[in-house]
């Protein structure tokens, strides 16, 4: 049963009263049979009826007598078995099932007998044997002897759908549940059925429909009758909910048995909506991540990204001991209090000399609550210093500014049921499929009744799946787009309950988020800001950015600073302006800077020159769970716990606290309590050591009054560029599956991510002289990508490329952020 | 309150029996009373003159009965593939926590048992097993059945754990070691119904081709007979 989200909102409803096996039941209208049997604690077996899906009584195993009052009230037995997943409860009505009517548990029988007369019972291969419901229900609603004597219907096994998803025909039960979910909750209808009768078969639907030409699936999949592959960003649902082995997923393969795994609830670490998952784990290896229901964020729902992407944790590059450099310059395994004394000593060094040039800290994005205020708190306390800084992505003091004033310690603001219910809504910087996974599925449920628009320089797949209106607007142009935005857009978003949401994009765009926010006065809409990794919005609350202490507070307020210096019991805080992520990186590339501290951050994802700014720092500490290019870099290099081995809290972009415990206790330790270790060395007790301890302190901290915060953002909007006449605009965003660090030892669903390709206007391309074939974008840096040219309907000027997918490494290879021009030739 | 300290008469009195404890036995007869004492006796005369059953373990073993539950063994199909598909039934059915197991995929490169899925690691714990049986009856393609052998001792822990190649079943006559493809044209299901009697041609040579060295391929198992045969000459 999916509950409802926020129950106080609930109006009353109409409700009717039923007798099911004698017992009678109060449900609201509407009320599916089975869902008020359910009620009265009557299980009816099933197969196709879920509670998030629409009722389609595809399967008939839900059979029951029923009788119902006709129209002079008399109480008149239908004459078959009826669907009770599909038939709405009414006043009056009698209900036997198949507890109390033998014709209802005849007629369930039956429909187990044909159900699994094509049925392979091959269940000592299948994955899905031991938690079966076709399994369970052949036992408690099926006969024990098969009449059927014939040959079965064999199909080729299995159909790989994608990479990822394996179909294997001759065990589906055609229930329809994966098509269901394909159409009405992920929106790309990529599987249906086929043929009829006998024949009849799951299989991929023709990708034409939704215009994905150009964007098909990376890896090899094989192909239907039809000859299209099933790509989504959600198709792991599918193998979730098939209530047979027909759906399974290449990953988890044959790896084990339900008996086998120790299952412990969890929170996805790879998006800022913080989806509740269960890691189901054994002999401390996880074998696979399924969906967990939660109500009021992700539902039954989560991305393949959040569920297939867990190998990172446990790669072969897996750090385990603490690593320092030798005499030879090697980094070799020392035992930990060698490690923290020599960080100690370096970091003691850089800060506390004559001389010292000072220290930074980048802890990178995807980190807990707890762990981001004890790196803001290190910074103030150990290192005296504001150098520290989340963002390893594109950032602006704007964007710092428009967190102090309305996002840092604001606590529960727009949620996913908000979001649900608004009439409209307005995406800056932001693209709810790509970059939000289950924030457009939500989105999705309002398709038809939301109107969307997006403020973008083309309508992305996710955004023409949501039917977005397009504001046309080329990078860095957003916030002119805004003050442009026309009259009924405006009116739309002046309606009761419209939201502005704002990705973490649109802080590169000079007064976007100063236009959102003078949007949102005018029109009363409220805004959510949605940024894509785990512990973006956790470290903002904690004041992980240069100009943000915890609770909202401004690092240049002294009133600010001496709030926290009292819970902190210091006797001041450093005062003096911070610098941001980009900035620490040019001042340690200059040699401004004497140590530097990176926690969970790639190199490949920086726009700055990352790997100079490592080699020209004489000190560096490397906080990492795996082996990564800092490592090479690093002095030091000490492992912290992955996510499954730690616990902590995520705080996803409604500001809701997600907490998650230890799912494999080992002796991994987390950043906090790695970060108290070396405080402790250099004399400083941190108060960093354990949850209770931070919990207990941020809750002393709390929150504070408007005075002590930011200001609000007022830049100007950035002109038009008059840019040079070659040069075109460049526009980029992360893909939901595509080569981030995270993702990495997955091949499977590697090849379920899309394809990169270059897109750019007819006009943009008619100019460059390509209209197929590749073509080659130069920037800044030292590599140029080479990828097919693709025609979209877009804003003239710009070329969109994917940020991180096979080979379209933006960051490393262009050094380019969106907003930026770039050169574009044809052919290669 | 109970007069004695004797639990038994105040039991008695408590149910109201005051009869002390009688036999049901028949009473003997004089003589029989007469020689009571020393009866016993003539069970230890009386095997003077039957035959031993001393068995001279170990030096001399004697075989137990055909069904006795003795040491596992995953068997082969006749063409050499293996039998287990790595279902874990085996490990389910456990009531000691004796067996683990882990399936895999089986691929054109690595055909362990027909099918799809095969058996990558078999592990059973001879310290915890207790030789019940009911992996053998869980077993749907009868891979594990139980041999007679009982001498399972062994002087460290990691020891008693057999792994698959410890419980797999020897090469029998013809067989080819697995992996190798199955036989062209058929399925698990031929293999379920004995439909496979002997490694084919594409079989031998596929091995021929990948594992020339394979001793169990026709012509290596002949060069080891004439050498054999040769060496005792």
């Amino acid at each position: 049963m999916t509950a409802t989200a926020d129950k106080a909102t609930v109006a009353p409803v109409d409700t009717v009263t039923l007798t099911i096996d004698g017992t009678e039941v109060t449900v609201p209208k509407g009320t599916m049979i089975i869902r008020a049997a359910e009620q009265v604690g009557i299980e009816i077996p099933r197969f196709c009826d879920h509670p998030a899906l629409k009722p389609v009584g595809a399967c008939r195993q839900c059979l029951v007598d029923v009788a119902a009052p006709d129209r002079e009230g008399n109480v008149r037995a239908f004459p078959k078995p009826q669907p009770s997943c599909a038939m709405a409860a009414t006043d009056g009505m009698v209900v036997n099932t198949q507890d109390t009517s033998e014709e209802a548990e005849r007629a369930q029988k039956g429909v187990m007998e044909l159900l699994l007369i094509n049925h392979p019972l091959d269940c000592p291969t299948c994955d899905k044997g031991g938690e079966c419901p076709l399994q369970n229900q052949a036992l408690s609603a099926g006969n024990a002897e098969s009449r059927f004597v014939d040959t079965k219907r064999v199909f080729e096994k299995p159909l790989p759908l994608s990479s990822e998803i394996l179909l294997d025909r001759e065990r589906c039960i055609l229930c329809q549940r994966c098509t269901r979910f394909s159409k009405e909750i992920a929106g790309d209808a990529f599987i249906d059925l086929q043929n009829r009768g006998a024949m009849q078969q799951i299989g991929t639907f023709d990708e034409d429909v939704l215009g994905f030409d150009g964007y098909g699936p990376v890896g090899v999949a094989a192909e239907d009758e039809s000859g299209k592959a099933f790509s989504s960003y959600f198709s792991g649902n599918t193998v979730q909910i098939c209530p047979v082995g027909a759906l399974t997923s290449a990953a988890y393969r044959f790896r084990s048995r339900p008996f086998d795994l120790v299952s412990s609830p969890g929170v996805s670490e790879h998006d800022s909506s913080g989806s509740a998952i269960r890691v189901d784990h054994r002999h401390g290896t996880v074998m696979r991540r399924l969906a967990d229901l939660d109500p009021v964020v992700n539902e039954d729902w989560i991305t393949d990204k959040d569920r297939f992407a867990f190998k990172w944790q446990n790669l072969d590059d897996r750090l385990t001991k603490p690593l320092m450099r030798n005499d030879e310059g090697d980094l070799v395994e020392v035992p930990w209090p060698d490690a923290i004394a020599a960080v100690a000593a370096g970091l003691a060094h850089a800060t506390r000399e004559e001389d010292a040039k000072g220290a930074a800290i980048l802890p990178g994005g995807r980190i807990t609550l707890e762990d981001a205020y004890a790196y803001g708190k290190f910074a103030r306390i150990v290192l005296s210093t504001n150098d520290v800084d989340t963002r390893s992505r594109i950032a602006s003091d704007e964007e710092q500014s428009f967190l102090g004033a309305h996002v840092a310690g604001t606590g529960l603001g727009v949620t996913f049921a908000d979001l649900e219910k608004a009439p409209s809504v307005l995406l800056v910087g932001f693209e709810a499929e790509d970059e939000g996974g289950v924030v457009f599925l939500r989105m999705f449920k309002s398709v038809g009744k939301q109107q969307v628009f997006t403020v973008a320089p083309l309508v992305s797949p996710g955004s023409a799946k949501l039917g977005a209106t397009l504001v046309p607007a080329v990078p860095g142009a957003e916030g002119a787009a805004l003050a442009g935005l026309d009259k009924d857009a405006v009116k739309a978003l002046s309606e009761e309950g419209a939201v502005i949401i704002v990705g973490e994009r649109a802080a590169g765009s000079a007064g976007a988020l100063t236009e959102a926010l003078k949007l949102s006065r005018k029109t009363g809409a409220r805004i959510a800001w949605i940024p894509r990794r785990a512990g973006e919005r956790g470290a903002v609350d904690a004041g992980a950015l240069p100009g943000l202490l915890p609770g909202g507070r401004d690092a240049g307020s002294a009133k600010a600073r001496a709030e926290v210096a009292k819970v902190w019991g210091v006797d001041d805080l450093p005062g003096a302006r911070g610098r941001d992520a980009a900035a620490i990186l040019v001042a340690a590339g200059a040699k401004r800077l004497d140590a530097l501290i990176v926690g969970g951050v790639t190199p490949s994802d920086l726009t700055g020159d990352a790997l100079k700014a490592l080699e020209n720092t004489p000190f560096v500490v490397s906080l990492e769970v795996r082996r990564s290019e800092v490592s090479d870099y690093a002095d030091v290099v000490l492992p912290v716990a992955p996510p499954t081995e730690k616990s902590g809290t995520y705080v996803n972009w409604e500001g809701r606290l997600r907490g998650f415990a230890t799912a494999i206790p080992t002796d991994a330790i987390p950043d906090h309590r790695v970060l108290s270790l070396i405080a402790r060395e250099m004399g400083v007790d941190l108060g960093t050591h354990s949850l209770a301890a931070i919990a207990n302190e941020i809750a002393a901290l709390g929150t504070t009054e408007a005075s002590a915060r930011p200001k609000a953002p007022a830049v100007k909007r950035a002109a038009e560029k008059a840019s040079k006449k070659k040069d075109l605009v460049l526009a980029s965003w992360h893909q939901l599956v595509d080569e981030g660090s995270l993702q990495d030892g997955e091949p499977y669903l590697a090849g379920t991510g899309r394809t990169a390709v270059a897109r750019v206007s007819q006009a943009t391309a008619d100019a460059l002289g390509v209209t197929d074939g590749m073509v080659t974008l130069m920037g800044r840096s030292r590599r140029s990508l080479e990828l097919p040219v693709h025609v979209t309907d877009m804003v003239d000027g710009v070329v969109w490329v994917p940020s991180k997918s096979p080979g379209s490494w933006v960051a490393r290879d262009l050094g380019l952020e969106p907003g930026d021009s770039i050169s574009v030739k044809g052919g290669v | 309150m109970p007069k004695s300290d004797d639990v038994w008469e105040v039991n008695r009195e408590r149910d109201g029996q005051t009869k002390p404890f009688e036999s049901n036995l028949p009473k003997k007869g004089a003589i029989g009373q007469t020689f009571a004492p020393v009866a016993g006796f003539g069970v230890t005369l009386r095997n003077f003159f039957r035959p031993t059953v001393t068995e001279q373990y170990p030096r001399v073993k004697t075989p137990p009965m055909p069904r006795y539950h003795g040491r596992h063994q995953l068997n082969r199909h006749p063409d050499g593939l293996e039998k287990c598909i790595g279902c874990e039934l085996c490990a389910w059915a456990c009531p000691a926590d004796a067996i683990y197991v882990e399936g895999d995929s089986n691929t054109a490169d690595n055909q362990v048992s027909p099918g799809e899925r095969y058996g990558r690691v078999y592990q059973i714990n001879y310290l915890r097993c207790i030789f019940c049986g009911l992996c053998i009856e869980a077993c749907p393609t009868r891979a594990l059945t139980m041999t007679n052998e009982y001498e399972l001792a062994g002087p460290t822990r990691e020891g008693l754990i057999y792994e698959k190649q410890d419980l797999l079943a020897p090469m029998g006559k013809n067989m080819l070691a697995a992996p190798h493809p199955m036989v062209p044209g058929t399925t698990d299901d031929n293999y379920y119904r004995q439909e496979v009697t002997e490694p084919v041609e594409e079989q031998i040579e596929w091995v021929r081709e990948h594992r020339s060295d394979d001793p169990t391929l026709p012509e290596n198992v002949k060069a080891a007979t004439a050498a054999s045969e040769g060496g005792r000459d």
